[in-house]
């Protein structure tokens, strides 16, 4: 188990750096999402549940939704 | 303020919040111990009250007020979002005619899982008390399964579902029922959220006392809120300028 965790651990590091250096904010809102999964995933693996579903909900969809509508809108006014 | 004076007060508070999570840490019990001094508090007070989700009894029970005040953060913010994204005067709603009817893959999978989506998320609300969610992660879903109907069909049809003032009247709805409940706990034994209620059978559906009646609470509230708050921003996308036409 410890391994497995050192291994998503590892993940979220590289997914955390992913989501920084992405440039653009529309691909950053996807690896975004994809960071919200991971965490998801380690917080299953460190048995808390409560914690992982209130990740997936507001990680992976609300907040890239969040930012791909504020995105749409701010590029309309240009 | 210039910008080597920026890098003092960043660099000072980095400093100060590295010092004081270090001194932390060298406190911490080892990681995966079996020393868990909060845990061998909480469990036993969670199965006196009746409650099999321990993080339930915590949020709702034990530490009911500090669940009350992320409840009246969560408002907030949605109040915030509604008075800082409401339109002016001179926009208008922008016609979709631009927008591409989706796949027909991501209409049949939206229209698979909306229903699959919103059951979970009320199982999720009802059940807290018993297995891992509660109001916040089941009303989030709720909120956000909802917008399935954007992601299948068209905007207009999830207006037609999306009827705001009954959504803006239930957040404040959840709030004010939370804190009813906790007024309701000082008037039966005296102090604020005590859970006043029969604490029924272990692990049923019917037990941990108000524990489910507040997760309802704030599955309403956080439901109503996340729709209201995602609403804002989705009208702000579909709003244009009447004077430059229509934006993207």
């Amino acid at each position: 188990m410890s391994v497995l965790i050192a291994v998503v651990l590892t993940l979220v590091l590289v997914c955390g750096a992913l989501v920084v250096f992405t440039g653009n904010v529309q691909r950053q809102a996807v690896t975004l999402s994809l960071y919200g999964l991971l965490m998801t995933l380690l917080f299953v693996l460190l048995s808390a549940p409560d914690v992982a579903l209130s990740q997936v909900v507001a990680g992976t969809a609300v907040v890239p939704l969040m930012v791909l509508l504020t995105y749409r809108k701010i590029r309309g006014l240009r | 303020m210039s910008r080597a004076v920026r890098w003092w007060v960043l660099g000072a508070g980095t400093a100060g919040v590295g010092l004081v999570l270090l001194l932390a840490f060298l406190q911490m019990p080892s990681f995966g111990s079996s020393h868990h001094p909060y845990r061998d508090a909480a469990v036993p007070a969670a199965v006196a009250h009746g409650t099999a989700n321990v993080v339930g009894s915590v949020t709702f029970d034990q530490r009911g007020i500090d669940t009350l005040g992320e409840e009246a953060i969560f408002f907030g913010s949605v109040l915030a979002v509604l008075v800082l994204l409401r339109p002016e005067d001179e926009e208008e709603p922008r016609p979709e005619e631009g927008s591409l009817a989706p796949l027909q893959s991501t209409r049949l999978f939206g229209y698979l899982l909306l229903p699959l989506s919103l059951i979970t998320g009320l199982d999720i609300v009802a059940h807290g008390h018993v297995t891992p969610g509660g109001g916040f992660q089941g009303g989030i879903m709720l909120a956000t399964a909802l917008h399935l109907v954007y992601v299948a069909g068209r905007y207009r049809s999830l207006e037609q579902l999306r009827p705001m003032p009954l959504f803006e009247s239930g957040e404040a709805a959840g709030v004010a029922a939370f804190t009813a409940l906790g007024f309701a706990g000082i008037a039966v034994t005296g102090s604020f959220l005590a859970n006043f209620l029969p604490y029924g059978t272990f692990g049923q559906i019917l037990s941990a006392g108000t524990v489910p009646l507040l997760n309802i609470a704030v599955g309403v509230a956080v439901g109503s809120g996340g729709i209201v708050l995602l609403g804002q921003f989705f009208t702000q996308v579909f709003l244009a300028d009447r004077e430059k036409g229509s934006g993207s």
